[in-house]
């Protein structure tokens, strides 16, 4: 019997399990597919911060949210349609994010009485029962027996066969939604390539739970997504924190300079240092350091050398980096400082995002250190912005600050990569060399954009000493003076300054260039945003949002762009402060902020609240 | 990475001498020290421009403002990091470290322990003092127990770091001991420092006039250095005294001074080898407050020197091992990656 196929709009699904689970495996296979087939979408891991926290528990449950559809995703989505647990845990940490009468696909056999006592469940209690009386539509499977069957011949020991559980579950999925199982087959033949028993096991176990899914009378309807109307083009699929690779392998290829890397690993920004360390034919030196400072001074030392450089961390991290950032401030090297941001302060939530490092990233230093401040809106923009950064802080002399933040580095969108010639030009030339009988070499004489020579050694000539303590304007030496003092701190901020010439103006995303309200938002909060004000503006409100990826110094025209609103909405995860910038810089105008510190991204819906309640204020 | 053979112009130690007056104090042991420097560098065969000379922050860390060469004054600790960057984007420079022992012992002891390790070609100077000079005179990793200091005016609780311990327990490939009052000498160790590739530690007694004049003296004064002191040289025993009257025996692992006139001949001494670990680390032990009598004498010299593999080395023939599996990186084909699809 075939059963009746529904067309979807769009469709959220959380697949949730315990650590070993493998359910970012599967959450990432089934992104792939999707994107295969053709439609947009946003995903979200959501992993605990311990490699193996206690089997079975709360603490120990990683979850992996996507949504897709046929029109446009800007965002994982605020709740789910369909939720996947493989144990009691699972369900206990995820039921509040499934939608009211949304499906629950249960595997029967992680509620046993010991899972559910290890979830905290009372002896009397029966979660899956309470769920059926709750007017969500329950599916139980027992995948641990299903998958044993599948693979009682395969002669894999007990421990093997179990751990292809999520294959079956993904199959029944794939069913689910009317997908194609070729993407993940070719996947699983790649990954084990050299163990074909496990490879032949994980296939067999994905296409029987496709099998069975067709087979069993348990669901009563099957569903399809068409693909969404994006602009056309070749897509791929990327995270934020492998854009930001990408857009460090383009800007070596396109600036012709070889690249330094140097990073200590901290969550969630390896990831970017692992993806580099792969990348050594494309120029790029990648160094892990016995520690922060380490990293980035490192950097300094290579950029002296003529190297693009470039160090990461998160705000931890960035704090122990912070001197070194003030060094490269009054050094003028070039340095990109990424910081993927993530829930502070100290430690804090090492896996969960947050935006509260735009401050330090701003201000955070010993002395008056202006530097460049930059943001991706979107795990594909890490790719643009990256570039940026390394563009601006060769072209400027100054360092720049890259933030991004745990949600869009391990979050996925589609990308419609660009071709290396599509590229803007990085412009970079080293100082030349002088001979003897010329005017002595001044390392501080600037340009008409305040910019210093980039003067390396081996160059004949140019020898000069560059350092932490104040230098004399043109020569660099070192100078007690106070008025040079007084001018260098000015020169400093001026050629920060200079850089809102040769960055794009700001644009309004959503709705009309003037009205009642504008939401103004910078970071990863961009698709929440978006998708807020579309839903209210297509229903007719006054309101507009502008997203700055620019944060110093901000584009020319932002200022004026803010005066042609009644109202300003600042919605941030953090406890308010691009509004401090905002208000600092704008003191005439009225910010109101929207501030949510909860290590989790904004819903559409409380945006849309939010903005419903300053419209009506 | 392939070296191009320049051509040399003559120099002279001048051409070394930056425009900028030095601002040590009179009769600082640094002078000495940059001096030496200045008059190595037309010898060790290296363009001026392909030298950079890496400092932190102390009294010594000034020395890169004073060579006419390229330079960097970094912050507090930080300069074997700095070095290491710059020597890896940068292999074909020669670069020098110049250190104090608060710098590279206390806040950046970090750094130059994790330098040792790596092996980066680098030569590193430590200006040792056992003070803080550029803070005004408090105690310093360095400084003996029991130091009165400005800040501890009870006596120093710490126990001092013995540099030579320190870096061979860190593998350093090359451990040598100068001081400042013997310049020939120092000399000769800084340009064996800058044979050595791979990181090179040069530890140098220097005396600072104003807050601990007089910390070495036991090796400087004529009258007692020679029982205080020895030096050591590759393939020679270890014999010390004004007479020459004493030398170093290893009975076992175990070393002791004998006396050569009282039944042991040279035959029975210690021949020095630079290439031994083991014996490195004995002698890296000979770390006795010479103030007090029978001790061993405080070794100068050499202790270890083995060439192996540098850190900035193998980094590039990992990449151009990258290049030869891989090819040369095909920007295009990495940002399309495996699995793409057309939307029409």
């Amino acid at each position: 019997m075939d059963t009746k196929i529904f067309e979807k709009d769009d469709v959220t699904i959380r697949f949730a399990g315990d650590s070993g689970d493998g359910m970012q495996l599967t959450g990432s296979q089934f992104t792939n597919t999707t994107a295969l087939a053709g439609n947009d979408l946003s995903t979200l891991p959501d992993f605990p911060a311990e490699i193996r926290a206690p089997a079975g528990t709360v603490a120990g449950v990683s979850g992996f949210q996507i949504h897709f559809g046929s029109k446009q995703i800007y965002t994982p989505g605020d709740a789910c349609d369909v939720l996947v647990v493989m144990n009691a845990a699972a369900l206990k940490a995820n039921l509040k994010t499934l939608k009211a009468g949304g499906i629950i696909i249960a595997n029967v056999d992680g509620f046993g009485k010991r899972d559910l006592s290890l979830a905290k469940y009372g002896p009397e209690d029966d979660p899956l029962k309470d769920i059926q009386t709750s007017g969500y539509t329950l599916i139980q499977l027992d995948v641990t027996k299903l998958t044993r069957a599948s693979l009682k011949e395969s002669g894999l020991p007990p421990k093997d066969v179990d751990r292809c559980k999520n294959m079956f579950v993904l199959g029944i999925i794939y069913w689910l939604f009317s997908r194609d199982m070729d993407s993940t087959v070719s996947f699983i033949e790649k990954k084990f390539a050299k163990k074909p028993e496990i490879a032949a096991a994980n296939i067999k176990a994905l296409k029987d739970g496709y099998t069975y899914g067709n087979a069993t009378q348990l669901f009563s309807e099957r569903y399809a997504v068409q693909p969404a109307k994006i602009e056309p083009g070749t897509y791929r699929n990327i995270t934020g924190n492998e854009a930001t690779v990408l857009g460090v392998a383009a800007a070596t290829k396109k600036s012709g300079l070889n690249t330094f890397f140097g990073s200590y690993p901290i969550t969630p920004a390896s990831d970017i240092l692992h993806g580099l360390s792969k990348l050594k034919h494309y120029g790029i030196k990648t160094f892990q350091a016995e520690d922060e400072i380490s990293a980035i001074t490192s950097a300094i030392g290579a950029s002296f050398g003529g190297n693009l450089a470039l160090t990461s961390s998160s705000g931890a991290g960035i704090a122990l980096k912070t001197e070194a950032i003030s060094l490269a401030v009054i050094l003028e090297l070039p340095l990109v400082i990424i910081n993927v941001q993530r829930a502070g302060p100290s430690t804090g939530m090492p896996t969960k995002t947050e935006q509260s490092d735009l401050l330090q990233a701003m201000y955070g230093r010993a002395g008056e250190a202006p530097l460049v401040v930059l943001a991706p809106q979107s795990p594909s923009d890490c790719f643009d912005m990256i570039y940026e950064a390394c563009r601006i802080t060769v072209e400027h002399m100054i360092p720049v600050f890259f933030l991004s933040d745990g949600y869009i580095a391990n979050g996925a969108e589609p990308w419609r990569f660009p071709t290396t010639e599509s590229l803007r030009s990085i412009t970079k030339t080293f100082a030349k060399p002088r001979e003897a009988t010329e005017e002595p070499f001044l390392p501080y004489l600037r340009d008409d954009k305040l910019v210093r020579p980039w003067a390396i050694p081996g160059t004949p000539g140019l020898e000069h000493r560059v350092g932490g303590l104040e230098k004399q304007d043109k020569t660099g030496n070192i100078s007690y003076d106070p008025d040079n003092h007084h001018h260098m701190t000015m020169v400093r901020e001026g050629k920060k300054n200079v850089v809102a010439e040769n960055i794009p103006l700001q644009q309004i995303d959503e709705g009309e260039e003037s009205g009642k309200l504008l939401v103004v938002g910078w970071g990863s909060t961009f698709g929440s945003i978006k998708a807020a004000v579309r839903e209210l503006a297509s229903e007719g409100h006054s309101v507009s949002n502008t997203h700055l990826r620019y944060l110093n110094p901000f584009p020319k025209n932002f200022g004026s762009m803010l005066e042609r609103f009644d109202k300003i909405l600042v919605p941030e995860i953090n406890n308010g402060q691009l509004i401090k910038v905002l208000r600092d810089q704008f003191p005439n105008i009225n910010f109101d902020g929207y501030n949510r510190v909860r290590g989790v991204p904004f819903t559409v819906s409380e945006l849309k609240d939010a903005i419903s309640q300053k419209l009506n204020d | 990475m392939e070296v191009k053979e320049k051509q040399l112009p003559e120099y002279s130690s001048k051409d070394f001498s930056s425009d900028q007056d030095v601002r040590w104090c009179p009769g600082c042991g640094d002078y000495t020290i940059l001096k030496q420097v200045q008059n190595l560098m037309p010898d060790i065969g290296v363009a001026k421009e392909d030298i950079v000379f890496v400092a932190g922050i102390g009294c010594s860390s000034r020395f890169p403002y004073y060579m006419d060469t390229y330079g960097i004054h970094s912050i507090h600790g930080r300069a074997p990091a700095v070095a290491t960057g710059l020597k890896i984007a940068r292999p074909e420079l020669s670069v020098w470290v110049i250190t104090g022992d608060g710098d590279s012992l206390s806040i950046g002891g970090n750094h130059l322990i994790h330098a040792l390790r790596r092996n980066v070609d680098l030569n590193i100077l430590l200006f040792n003092n056992e003070i803080y000079g550029l803070t005004k005179g408090q105690y310093s990793p360095t400084s003996p127990e029991g130091m009165v200091t400005k800040s501890t005016p009870f006596g120093s609780l710490d126990h001092p770091f013995n540099p030579a311990a320190l870096a061979i327990g860190a593998d350093a490939g090359f451990f040598a001991r100068a001081m400042d009052r013997d310049p020939k000498h120092m000399r000769s160790i800084m340009e064996r420092a800058h044979k050595h590739k791979g990181t090179s530690l040069v530890e140098i007694y220097q005396n600072c006039i104003v807050f601990n004049d007089g910390a070495f003296e036991s090796y400087t004064d004529k009258k007692l250095r020679d029982d205080t002191s020895i030096y050591l040289e590759q393939g020679e025993p270890l014999i010390f005294g004004k007479e020459s009257q004493f030398g170093i025996r290893l009975d076992g692992h175990k070393p002791e001074v004998v006396s050569l006139s009282g039944g042991f001949s040279k035959d029975d001494l210690w021949i020095h080898d630079e290439t031994d670990h083991f014996k490195a680390y004995i002698l890296s032990r000979f770390f006795d407050n010479n103030s007090i009598e029978g001790g061993f004498p405080r070794p100068f010299g050499v202790f270890y020197d083995v060439q192996k593999p540098t850190y900035e080395d193998q980094l590039h023939s990992q990449m151009n091992m990258a290049v030869e599996i891989r090819g040369e990186g095909d920007l295009d084909a990495l940002l399309a990656g495996s699995e793409t699809w057309v939307v029409k």
